[in-house]
């Protein structure tokens, strides 16, 4: 069952330029579709569109076209969001509260029952490290603590679907650590997850798909290992051979005192074996593309913003 | 229902943990307290003077707090983009702007209700004892409650498309040109019969009469209002308040975020 659907999602603004109003397109009709219990990766540099879909997706915003379905209820529903966490990008909460207040607050608006709602705070605060600061005022709260904050409320009321825009954005390696493995532990326990970012090193590590989106549109989807495809044309082959001679394959790099790798087309695959039948072979593995190599290929636009733009109205 | 408690206890939280609030709290306490000591040391100084300096401190403070927090309600949520958190749960858009405007009117009642008490405890010691006229006191107070509301549901209005600078001008004009809609009447009705003097009347008709809250000088000489007039003056502006609620919700309805 797909958690998450989204169908032909199209999104104008309009905006003013004098005394012209131009539309400008930020969504052109993107399908999406996050099947349960994955953990699903929006990635696009800034303005490719992310934030505009998950606000579509949330109901924050109409969608000019196509339609949503959340948890399979059509969208706008106010009753599926009991079963949906969300992580605003840079959260921004009430100064005049405490971390407590604050996620209990929202804990309340989600429906939990007030005789859970005290064991369900503390909990999210733990998982997310902020029960020491727990009753901190948020105004002193740092960008990273607010992160966590936000966090806490997004997973207070245990969410079917979380919905997170950015949520590494302001923590440090440590702190981002342990959102990846809160992510994860999240997954286990049953919830899917849809995650904005730009830090592709975390996206390669979570999920197990991912949509990059360029310009609104659809640039490249699908699992993990199919967008990094497993290249059939290079290999790298990893080997130790004796005594101090040069590497028995030109353009090998020594990785240790007696240990060589090089990069070979499959068409010399046997050939470069064959050469290397005295020493001792470690591996032979085929070529991966990294995600940021795919990120950048699929971004490359050739289309400017500009040409976005469609008449004024 | 449930979300709109939510919310407006949150909203009354962030009003009273507000430093203007209780600013403002701190100049009735000094308002009601030069008042009495004039009472005291003045022979001249009756209880009609202590009950309309007073009644007039409560409608200033009222109107501040009503204009001051109502005009930043909406939009700061907007602004501060908290109004995506919110949203994202289980919240109507008719349930955020309820709870917004509960929120306040419980701001207010803490306002009125404190300022009633010193009051009473200034009206006792003026009088030295109780007055049975002193109902009407309570009355005038509960009209000005009811005042407040009906400029609380014009400012929250405003501050869902304005600015809150624009949301605090508009907010004091709709009071300042509401506290004179029956000689805006009068005037326009004295013009010759024709459009103009319709649409005038009109117009009049539209613009919130606020003056028919006004009962100091009934209270300072302790002259009981009827029954009918507390049941007019309710519904007045529970209809009046429910219609401008429901425009800001239509308003809200119509943004996005």
């Amino acid at each position: 069952m797909n958690v998450v659907e989204a169908e032909g999602l199209k999104k104008h603004y309009h905006r003013r330029k004098g005394l012209h109003r131009n539309r400008q397109l930020a969504l052109h009709g993107l399908d999406l579709q996050v099947g349960e219990g994955e953990i699903f990766g929006l990635l696009g540099h800034n303005g490719a569109g992310k934030t505009t879909t998950i606000k579509c997706l949330l109901g924050l915003m109409r969608p000019s076209a196509g339609r949503v379905r959340l948890l399979g209820a059509e969208m706008p529903a106010s009753r599926v969001l009991k079963s949906v966490g969300y992580l605003p990008e840079s959260p921004y909460f009430y100064q005049y509260l405490t971390c407590r207040e604050l996620v209990t607050f929202y804990a309340a608006l989600a429906g939990v029952p007030a005789s859970q709602r005290s064991e369900r705070v503390n909990s999210s605060l733990l998982r997310t490290g902020m029960l020491a600061a727990a009753d901190m005022p948020l105004r002193k709260c740092s960008k990273g603590m607010l992160q966590r904050v936000g966090l806490a409320q997004a997973i207070v009321h245990g969410p079917q679907l979380l919905i997170l825009d950015e949520p590494m954005s302001g923590l440090d390696p440590l702190g981002r650590r342990e959102v990846r493995e809160l992510i994860l532990e999240l997954r286990r326990e049953g919830a899917t997850i849809l995650f904005s970012t730009h830090i592709l090193s975390d996206a390669e590590q979570l999920c197990d798909r991912v949509a990059i989106l360029r310009q609104g549109s659809l640039a490249a989807a699908g699992r993990m290992d199919e967008i990094l495809q497993v290249s059939q044309s290079q290999f790298e082959l990893t080997w130790r051979q004796e005594g101090s001679s040069p590497p028995l394959l030109s353009g090998a790099r020594q990785l240790a005192a007696s240990q060589f790798q090089v990069q070979v087309a499959a068409s010399q695959l046997w050939q470069a074996l064959h050469v290397l039948q005295g020493a001792e072979l470690i591996s032979v593995q085929p070529l991966r593309r990294s995600l940021e190599e795919v990120f950048v290929a699929s971004t490359a636009s050739p289309t400017s913003a500009s040409q976005l733009q469609e008449a004024p109205q | 229902m449930k979300a709109i408690s939510i919310i407006g206890g949150n909203t009354f939280k962030e009003a009273v943990r507000d430093r203007v609030f209780l600013g403002l709290l701190l100049f009735a306490v000094f308002v009601s307290g030069i008042t009495l000591l004039a009472g005291q040391m003045s022979f001249g100084i009756d209880s009609g003077v202590l009950i309309n300096s007073s009644l007039l401190a409560m409608t200033l403070i009222g109107v501040g707090v009503a204009v001051f927090f109502g005009a930043q309600l909406v939009l700061k949520e907007i602004e501060r983009r908290t109004i995506y958190t919110l949203l994202a749960h289980p919240v109507a858009r008719s349930e955020f702007v309820l709870g917004k405007y509960v929120g306040l009117l419980l701001t207010l009642g803490l306002n009125c209700f404190f300022m009633a008490l010193l009051l009473w405890a200034a009206l006792s010691l003026q009088i030295r004892g109780f007055h049975p006229g002193e109902w009407v006191v309570l009355t005038a107070i509960y009209f000005l409650f009811l005042e407040l509301s009906l400029l609380t549901a014009w400012t929250l209005l405003f501050s869902s498309f304005a600015t809150p600078v624009m949301a605090v001008v508009f907010s004091l004009a709709i009071f300042a040109v509401g506290s004179f809609t029956e000689d805006l009447r009068a005037l326009a009705r004295a013009g010759h019969a024709g459009l103009p003097r319709t649409l005038a009347l009109a117009t009049c008709y539209l613009l919130p009469d606020f003056s028919v809250f006004n009962i100091s000088s009934r209270a300072a000489h302790f002259i009981t209002v009827p029954a009918r007039m507390i049941w007019l003056n309710s519904a007045y502006a529970l209809l009046y308040s429910g219609f401008l609620l429901l425009m800001t919700i239509v308003v809200l309805e119509h943004r996005e975020f």
